[in-house]
């Protein structure tokens, strides 16, 4: 398969892992950003091949991960009316709200279905005029684009039986989060190349001024990573810090004009709660007042009223937010494996396949079964 | 498709789709199943409340299994044939000679009698291919809305004819483990029909009995701990089903397991790992090493993508069983059963 099988192959991997062991001459710490990084990591072994010193902390991109329970509290009532389909992207469904998940709302009667692509609830919404079709709008960058294409063409078509409720949020702001911590251990970021694809680079080499900090736009497959990774430790060692793009074949340094102006066009930057973290400024979308009619919190408010809209914290041994920060890994958790596993996860990272709890549950516990 | 339309023996004019009355056990079921499924699956004679069949002497081997699947019709098969090819490998899975299935219907009211009638001549068709009779059946009708047009349960009767014992606990350290061809089409082909994807070419199920295939490897003399169709759950639940029932340790190596490149590039569309993905003509043979090359050629006879994909390599710790895989960059994981269904991911 053309640009898999290359980025797959044991001996550019194997090449790029020995010229790591090469130019590294002290430790390092670097922050994977996304969640479909850290899953290529754990799936691949890719730490496995690199050498002792440098270590890997798993990053805030999981959008299962960090939606926060309070609007999946509000998914599964509004899942839960009669009168709606609710439409979700697979790995939204098991994440625990407060009580139970969307799965469970599923099983006792909502509608709710899902889909790869918002523009699948328009279809539904064209074919189902009597029903009121609600998607839950969650992702980064990656995925916004195609919920405000949703939204502009529900407009031009006036769709009345079509809302969102909106979930986006936005890696840059994490990013600052994570470095102006006092704990902040991360010397250097492979920034996500999906995200970039969209946004482009820019961001990101203000970022890099600011703190001094190398960031890669990074690609995925395992030899993308491990060029990231090079490509980072090359600047740290050579005390350089820049924003460099290693995701070239998808990445350019503007991104993608046409998806950032639909995006200007439908949404406004909010702050945002983000689940295990807390709220974080300027790091959300919500729609702007001209599309506010397609707001499922306005259009529900009614059967909203009763849901909490503030961070909901549970009290659970979950340490899922330093996790995110990268303060802790999956097997510092004292719930780890036992009473948290993917069957009954007590905190999101555990449930979608990008999560680093779950990345660590399925590849890495071995050792009581040797 | 419009042939079975010409000989459909029901009159369509008069009932063009099934009703409650169909499974009422009145005049009308009596005609479905005189005209229907009495001619098709060709009958043994009497109709009673059982079949009485004569068996050879010695082990049978009894198995069920329920089919519930929508679409009903997807390139390269059907709920019908499904019905058939699942309990007939089942059998061939404890090396039996399948004989006989039965075949209960679950229909919806309203299901199009031209759906049904089609669907009975592919079990026909390919209980022929499989070399077995349908010789039993039920038929029952549940209300409009209660029901998703057809479930079928068969049970398929076979008989043992060497004095092999082929279960998961015979599975030893140093097994070899053979797989009949490549992964993830029947799977993908569903989710391509449900998703509307379009890809260059169809990609067709890999639906197909595995009974003859079983049958000749027994009969070459080649000794056999263990075989497991990839069913639900695909190779990767598979594996970790036996290894957890033998106890053992299972490595792999991912380069010698075929998937083809359409399914492959699917699948990461769609973001599920092939490991995982359904199959219904698959599956894995747990051999001796000394066998190994000899049942291997068999296999590649008659699917030049069968390969030798891993073995066992000892026994486990608390009988837990443990199943890794040499990635295809030199590195190695586990590959663990699923929690649940495979969810497609964000992005």
């Amino acid at each position: 398969m053309k640009f898999i099988c290359e980025y797959r192959d044991e001996k550019i991997a194997k090449k790029y892992a020995s010229a790591i062991a090469d130019i590294t001459t002290q430790a390092w710490t670097i922050m994977e950003i996304c969640g479909g990084q850290t899953h290529s990591i754990v799936k691949y072994g890719i730490d496995e091949l690199l050498p002792a010193g440098i270590t890997l902390i798993h990053g805030p991109g999981c959008p299962v991960c960090v939606t926060a329970i309070a609007l999946i509290d509000r998914a599964i009532v509004l899942a839960s009316q009669p009168n709606v389909i609710f439409c979700s992207f697979g790995d939204m469904l098991r994440v625990p709200g407060t009580e139970r998940d969307l799965l469970s709302a599923k099983a006792a009667g909502a509608d709710v279905r899902i889909v790869y692509s918002p523009l699948d609830c328009l279809k539904l919404a064209r074919t189902h005029c009597d029903r009121q079709i609600v998607f839950f709008a969650v992702g980064f960058e990656t995925t916004a684009p195609a919920t405000a294409m949703a939204v502009y063409q529900a407009q031009q078509e006036q769709l009345d039986n079509f809302s969102i409720l909106v979930a986006h949020v936005l890696v840059p702001p994490a990013m600052e989060a994570i470095l102006a911590s006092p704990n902040c251990c991360v010397r250097g970021f492979l920034a996500a190349g999906h995200v970039c694809t969209v946004m482009g680079n820019r961001e990101y080499e203000a970022i890099s001024k600011k703190y001094s900090v190398p960031i890669i736009v990074t690609g995925f497959e395992p030899v993308d990573i491990l060029q990231g990774i090079y490509m980072c430790i090359q600047q740290l060692e050579s005390g350089r810090a820049e924003c460099e793009n290693q995701y070239t074949r998808s990445v350019r340094r503007e991104g993608n004009q046409t998806a950032q102006q639909l995006i200007q066009e439908i949404f406004t930057v909010i702050p945002r709660q983000w689940r295990g973290i807390g709220e974080i400024a300027e790091s959300g979308w919500d729609l702007r007042q001209k599309y506010a009619n397609f707001d499922a919190n306005k259009r529900f408010q009614q059967q909203l009223n009763s849901v909490a809209c503030d961070n909901i914290c549970l009290q659970t041994e979950c340490i899922s937010g330093k996790i995110m920060q990268g303060i802790k890994k999956p097997h510092d958790c004292s719930a780890f494996g036992t009473r948290c596993t993917p069957e009954h996860p007590l905190g999101a990272p555990m449930v979608s396949s990008e999560g680093a709890c779950a990345a660590y549950y399925r590849y890495r516990q071995s050792n009581d079964r040797l | 498709m419009t042939d079975f339309n010409l000989s459909c023996p029901i009159p369509l004019e008069q009932y063009p789709h099934v009703l409650l009355a169909h499974g009422g056990g009145g005049r009308l079921m009596h005609q479905l199943i005189n005209r229907l499924f009495a001619p098709t699956f060709q009958s043994l004679g009497v109709q009673h409340d059982s079949t009485v069949l004569n068996l050879p002497t010695g082990k049978i081997a009894i198995t069920t299994d329920s089919y519930v699947i929508h679409p009903l019709f997807f390139p390269g098969g059907d709920i019908g044939s499904l019905a058939v090819y699942g309990t007939v490998n089942d059998l061939a899975m404890s090396g039996a000679r399948p004989l006989y299935l039965s075949a209960g219907f679950i229909l919806e009211e309203g299901l199009p009698m031209e759906t049904l009638w089609r669907v009975v001549q592919s079990m026909q068709k390919a209980a022929e291919s499989a070399g077995v009779r349908i010789v039993t059946g039920d038929t029952k009708v549940v209300d409009r809305g209660k029901g998703d047009g057809i479930f079928i349960n068969t049970t398929g009767i076979g008989i043992i004819e060497h004095e092999q014992l082929i279960v998961p606990t015979a599975v030893e350290p140093g097994d070899i483990i053979i797989l009949n061809g490549d992964i993830g089409r029947h799977g993908i082909a569903i989710m391509a029909v449900r998703e509307g994807l379009e890809f260059e070419t169809t990609i067709e199920s890999d639906s197909a009995p595995c009974n003859s295939l079983v049958l000749e490897l027994l009969a070459q003399g080649i000794e056999i701990h263990c075989l497991r169709d990839l069913t639900r759950g695909g190779l990767a639940s598979a594996l970790n089903e036996i290894a957890i029932a033998a106890g053992v340790t299972i490595s792999l190596k991912e380069t010698r397991i075929s998937v083809r490149e359409d399914v492959g590039g699917a699948c990461e569309i769609l973001g599920f790992d092939p490991l995982y993905v359904a199959n219904e003509g698959r599956f894995i043979a747990f051999v001796p090493e000394v066998k190994a090359d000899q049942a291997l050629k068999i296999m590649q006879s008659r699917d030049r993508d069968s390969g030798i994909i891993g073995r066992v390599t000892g026994k486990s710790r608390k009988s837990l069983g443990l199943v890794t895989m040499e990635s295809k960059i030199g590195t190695t994981r586990i590959i663990d059963m699923l929690s649940g269904e495979q969810l497609p991911r964000i992005c």
